[in-house]
């Protein structure tokens, strides 16, 4: 299953959310793998620590014109939608920051004398951190086309029962390049104005892409009724609640797992891969191996549970 | 009237999102004396919550081409998803007399390159512009706002970004006024290079964790890459008071100026709930911290008088 963990608004804990999700699952010994999507701000692996294995560098195609055979008549220009190519006295030029390496301007010149050179782009790293997969792509500082890189990342990652996307903020090219083609869209909102707001927008995208989506509220209040309201109206179901405790925000800031940091949050993390796969695949093997697992960790835990009780009695 | 050199811009900015850049700068503009506003963020806008704009205009953002294909027309030989280099093509049209499946364009994916539409040998693709969004001009009780929406799902983020600044320097040139308060998108790629590419400075708001650390590091890298001078602001600075003080080494070793620190505080909410600037609230510890914040700046811009 392929799961992009998404938001719209920035800072909602998209990152909170699928590191703990990962950890949680990579807990209970399901095949897992992180992708860290938000190559413009890439921050999973300041929580999941991987150890690195490989690291690659992606590159685009960008248009080079060989200036002595150059004839100058312009093909390339007219074939160029992004005015990206130039044809001046001095030589013909291409602008690469306008440039989308679509190839038109390669396949327009009559004189064959355009050549298309890989750029780097950015890096794709790939580890393991602890038992799950691990990839991220970042994107180098000064570029600007960043959807080649999330290509690139989710290109990347081995199989897995469980896949987990963490999506850049917003809801244009670099977030949609990530929800394109998963099996669900999990939306971390927040129960604020401007959080509220721009759920409502990735709700729309996820809707009009066809993609099924659930929301986490993530510094959930008692009282909510707008975000019920509009998780009612758009007919999406809420999965799971994580309380507005600083305690969460002070383990973010310290680098932690907040399942690790703060009591009863691996049972709420628990709860919500559950909902998930129950959203996703209810029969499914990877909803069954769940269970299963879930089940066996609450018959490890009775006996101690039995002997706490019994000693503290 | 004024030239327009004489404009100064300045840009909020953070790379990771939700650290507060909105929130710094509605407190911002209501602290300023004639500033122009500009809402950059144009695929999650958010300004418009707490300055109540009364719209004064509204206009359709063309956001780019989008390629169609004719399934009367198609003939299915393929050569269009052969030449596509986005994966916009995809083989599930509805049939017609000569094929019983056409391709058919991805609308989410498809980036109006024209490749398809130039080689397709059957004449079955045209290439039409597609509405991307809207902008808008509003007033606001602190002064005018030039606002978007990015139509959900689309690209061009970069181009409609570009168009609002734009319209902020036009206003600028009008009135005379020379104070542009931009807040800005989230990340380093293409909207956040298209509103910081020119401007005089930008105000870059973090948050005391390693991802607000390590993202602001690479906005200040993309400043740099740009010779743009950048002011810092730690906001919710008392959550880890040890991160903050390397968050503001490192930002200082990197040429940066620290402008101010906001402490944790849930006025900060109650404002957006209000509808308000947090500045607007007594007795609100970030509101004050941001009055601090403003008077540093101050004395580097324009037409500004101290509070």
């Amino acid at each position: 299953m392929i799961i992009a963990i998404a938001s719209g608004k920035g800072g909602t804990g998209k990152t909170t959310v699928a590191t703990s999700l990962v950890a949680c699952l990579a807990g209970c010994d399901q095949s897992v793998a992180y992708v860290d999507c938000d190559v413009e701000a890439p921050n999973g692996h300041l929580f999941l620590h991987p150890s690195i294995t490989s690291e690659t560098e992606t590159t685009r195609l960008v248009p080079q014109v060989d200036q002595n055979m150059c004839m100058h008549c312009e093909a390339c220009v007219d074939s160029c939608h992004f005015n990206a190519i130039a044809c001046l006295p001095k030589g013909t030029f291409v602008y690469e920051e306008l440039c989308h390496s679509c190839g038109a301007c390669a396949l327009a010149c009559p004189a064959g004398v355009i050549t298309e050179l890989p750029r780097p782009m950015g890096v794709i790293r790939v580890g393991n951190a602890g038992k799950a997969s691990f990839v991220s792509g970042t994107l180098n500082v000064g570029v600007s086309v960043s959807t080649s890189v999330v290509h690139a990342a989710k290109s990347a990652v081995p199989k897995a029962d469980w896949t987990l996307l963490d999506a850049p903020p917003g809801t244009s090219c670099p977030m949609i390049e990530t929800v394109k083609g998963c099996d669900y869209v999990l939306l971390v909102a927040e129960p604020t104005p401007f959080g509220l707001h721009d759920l409502r927008l990735a709700i729309d995208v996820a809707k009009s892409m066809n993609l099924k989506c659930g929301v986490v509220v993530n510094r959930a209040q008692t009282e909510m009724a707008e975000t019920r309201e509009l998780c009612l109206c758009a007919n999406v179901p809420i999965l799971a609640e994580i309380p507005d405790d600083i305690a969460v925000a002070q383990a973010y800031s310290q680098g932690r797992l907040v399942i690790d940091a703060v009591p009863g949050l691996r049972q709420i993390f628990e709860g919500l891969a559950l909902r998930l796969s129950d959203e996703i695949h209810p029969a499914g093997d990877t909803a069954g191996k769940l269970r299963s697992a879930l089940a066996a960790k609450t018959d490890t835990m009775r006996p101690t549970l039995l002997n706490n009780l019994r000693s503290s009695t | 009237m004024s030239d327009n050199s004489s404009v100064f811009e300045l840009t909020v900015l953070s790379g990771k999102g939700g650290t507060g850049k909105t929130s710094v700068t509605a407190s911002l503009a209501a602290l300023a004396s004639n500033p122009i506003l500009a809402d950059c963020d144009v695929d999650a806008s958010n300004l418009e919550l707490v300055l109540d704009p009364q719209l004064q205009r509204r206009e359709d953002f063309t956001g780019g081409m989008q390629a169609r294909i004719d399934p009367g027309l198609c003939a299915a030989c393929g050569k269009c998803k052969t030449l596509c280099r986005f994966d916009a093509i995809l083989f599930d049209g509805p049939g017609n007399a000569r094929t019983s499946r056409t391709y058919r364009v991805d609308p989410p994916s498809c980036e109006g390159c024209g490749v398809c539409a130039t080689y397709c040998p059957r004449d079955a693709i045209s290439l039409g512009p597609v509405k991307g969004g809207e902008w808008f001009i509003s007033d606001t009780r602190f002064g005018p706002l030039v606002h978007a929406r990015l139509q959900p799902g689309l690209g061009n983020s970069g181009k409609l970004t570009t168009l609002v600044r734009e319209q902020a320097r036009k206003i600028a040139q009008k009135t005379g006024h020379k104070f542009i308060l931009v807040d800005g998108p989230p990340g380093v790629g293409c909207p956040v290079i298209a509103s910081l590419t020119g401007t005089t400075r930008i105000l870059a708001v973090t948050e005391p964790t390693p991802s607000g650390a390590h993202d602001l590091e690479r906005v200040l890298e993309l400043a740099g890459h740009f010779q743009i001078p950048a002011w810092v602001c730690v906001n919710k600075y008392d959550l880890n008071a040890g991160v903050t003080a390397q968050i503001e080494q490192r930002a200082a070793e990197l040429g940066a100026t620290i402008a101010g620190r906001i402490p944790y505080d849930k006025s900060v909410t109650e404002a957006q709930r209000q509808g308000r600037p947090v500045v607007e609230l007594e007795a609100s510890p970030a509101g004050q911290a941001i009055v601090q914040l403003w008077k540093t700046l101050l004395p580097h811009l324009p037409e500004q008088s101290s509070i």
